[in-house]
């Protein structure tokens, strides 16, 4: 590969990479900090990226639109209605045992699939929405995947800072006990329900602003782009193989799998096109039992979870050792 | 409308058969398995191995792929998921997720994405009181219900199945009262894989294959199994039915194309409104 290949590369793999670290961040703050079972990730991520393009694009008589918003407000928009989303599906399922989340997510994110396929006035269907428009793209020109690539990162790091803030805080500390044993949340009063859903909303709302940031950045997008393998599978690999319950781990693990898929790709197109079907199938395997290889073998992930105490009980910590040394 | 509700019966008796698979593991293995749309799939393609490639009467095909599917469940249940029953059911379920992905790419690269058949060709339908039905759709109705009334007696009648359900009824209990609990962790995927293989081949008979199949099939199923109350596997039955009966009498009224939405939206309606399932309370 030439040196422009591997700049271009370089770039692709800091905007999907960050992209993706973005949707793992929000999934760590559901499953990683509060043990909730979120498979429709593609849903939160479809809706986010629909609703950007909606909003931003200008009429369109193929499917709703017309609005013609800037960037920042499509984005920003997505993650709201991912949100909302998440929302409506927490209340009737988070009472109830952890399974039915799950099921519920799914449900929901093959629902939204039939929905954007189906109802043509609102999302072209099969068509898919074309040009979605691209921030600042006549002042950058050929240097515009440089410029994307900066503002996915300053997104991923800005989404870190405010779920570390948030994870290191008293709330934070409610999520982990909830995780750990629900009933013992509940039995110092604190009202489980709530911050479940606090969870789940605050998670989607990341997702959707992931997905409008992909939007944005391929210009196209169409049913297809949602397959629960791309959207869904893929964050949930990132975040155990990076480690779950770990903000640094999730944002590795996005790197590290997609690297992964990403040159399986350049493998399979490689190989002859009578293979091209099966040699995507088999990139399929790979992933996943790069999944049951980690649960198996360490199921904690790369980096594991971080522990966090209290900063006081560092210091009593610190001093006790200070003293059993001295 | 009559006919509608013919059809919502053979698709009902393949929902029924999955479902009770699911529910049953849902109670003793204690988690949601994600993988058994798959292993519907991967039954119905088994058969087509034997059935297309060796040439063997269809009969003897679906024989040979549901005892293959059962082996197969036993399989991945010693390789994946025995080692991550101490972790307990959450790690479990993702661990089906992963199963259900690696099943349905291992068909995709075997048998590839386009659409099967068993049989090229079209039959002739009969018409009975009006009524049209091909002769396979018979021939699922009938076999759908000989396997309903086969798993009745045997939770009824045999030792086995009465610990099983006892175990799907108070674990500890039967445990206590001397139950082989691995043991019947093997008939559990011995009787759920074997039912989902037929219930797939049955799918695969009426329609076509193809290898996401299963996964379309998950949503159904689990709102079949939550409608009856998951553990249940009467209710199993009974929710499959209202199930298959619901998305095809939707028909008359939505867009074909949502039929799969119907049994979400039923399951979100219940969850809200009787989360124990329609039949909770008997067990």
């Amino acid at each position: 590969m030439e040196w422009g290949g591997v700049v271009g590369y370089g770039l692709f793999l800091l905007i999907y990479g960050g992209i993706y670290a973005i949707s793992a961040l929000g999934l760590n703050v559901q499953w990683g900090y509060t043990g909730l079972f979120n498979i429709g990730v593609g849903g939160f991520f479809l809706v986010g990226a629909y609703t950007s393009a909606i909003m931003t694009k200008g009429p369109d008589f193929s499917h709703l639109g017309g609005f013609g918003q800037p960037f920042i407000v499509g984005v920003l928009a997505g993650g709201v209605l991912a949100a909302l989303l998440a929302l409506l599906i927490g209340i009737p399922t988070l009472r109830l045992r952890g399974d039915y989340l799950a099921i519920a997510t799914i449900g929901i994110a093959e629902t939204l699939r039939l929905i954007v396929t189906n109802e043509q006035w609102l999302t072209a269907g099969v068509w898919g929405i074309g040009g979605i428009p691209k921030p600042l793209f006549s002042t950058f020109g050929s240097a515009y995947n440089a410029f994307y690539a900066v503002l996915v990162l300053a997104a991923m790091v800005l989404v870190y800072f405010a779920i570390e803030r948030g994870i290191r805080s008293p709330w934070g500390r409610v999520l982990k006990a909830i995780r750990e044993d629900e009933a013992v949340a509940q039995a110092v009063g604190k009202d489980v329900f709530r911050f479940k859903l606090q969870a789940l909303v605050l998670g989607a709302f990341f997702m959707g602003v992931a997905g409008a940031l992909f939007a944005h950045f391929v210009g196209y997008i169409s049913p297809e782009a949602f397959e629960p393998m791309n959207a869904t599978f893929l964050v949930w690999v990132m975040l155990i193989v990076g480690g779950s319950g770990n903000s640094k781990g999730a944002i590795l693990g996005a790197f590290i799998v997609w690297v992964i898929w990403s040159g399986t790709e350049f493998v399979a197109a490689a190989l002859p096109p009578a293979l091209g079907p099966r040699a995507h199938a088999l990139r399929i395997v790979l992933i996943g039992l790069l999944l049951m290889v980690m649960l198996l073998v360490r199921p904690q992930g790369v980096l594991g979870e971080e522990r966090q105490v209290s900063k006081l009980l560092r210091q009593e910590s610190g001093s006790r050792q200070a003293s059993a040394g001295g | 409308m009559a006919q509608l509700i013919l059809y919502g019966l053979i698709y009902g008796g393949i929902i029924s058969l999955g479902a009770i698979g699911l529910t049953l593991i849902a109670r003793i293995l204690r988690f949601s398995h994600f993988a058994h749309g798959d292993m519907m799939a991967l039954g119905a393609y088994l058969a087509l191995l034997f059935r297309v490639t060796l040439g063997l009467p269809m009969w003897a095909a679906a024989i040979i792929a549901v005892v293959s599917t059962a082996v197969a469940a036993i399989a991945i249940d010693r390789l994946f998921y025995k080692p991550l029953r101490r972790t307990g059911p959450t790690i479990l379920l993702i661990a089906s997720v992963g199963v259900a992905l690696v099943l349905r790419h291992v068909i995709q690269f075997f048998w590839g994405a386009a659409p099967q058949v068993y049989q090229r060709g079209v039959e002739r339908p009969w018409i009975v009181w009006g009524l049209r039905i091909r002769p396979v759709q018979a021939w699922i109705l009938v076999m759908a219900v000989l396997l309903v009334v086969g798993v009745w007696l045997f939770l009824q009648k045999t030792k086995t199945g009465k610990a099983m359900r006892a175990m799907a009824d108070n674990m500890d209990l039967a445990a206590v009262s001397g139950i082989d609990t691995e043991r019947m962790i093997v008939w559990t995927w011995v009787l759920g894989a074997s039912l989902a293989a037929a219930a797939g081949i049955m799918l695969g008979l009426d329609t076509q294959l193809r290898p996401a199949m299963g996964w379309l099939m998950l949503l159904p199923l689990f709102a079949a199994a939550i409608l009856g109350g998951l553990g249940n596997p009467y209710g199993a039955i009974a929710g499959g039915m209202i199930i298959a009966l619901a998305q095809e009498l939707s028909t008359l009224v939505f867009n074909t194309a949502y039929k799969p939405a119907v049994s979400f939206v039923l399951m979100v309606l219940l969850l809200l409104l009787r989360p124990q399932g329609l039949f909770g309370g008997k067990a």
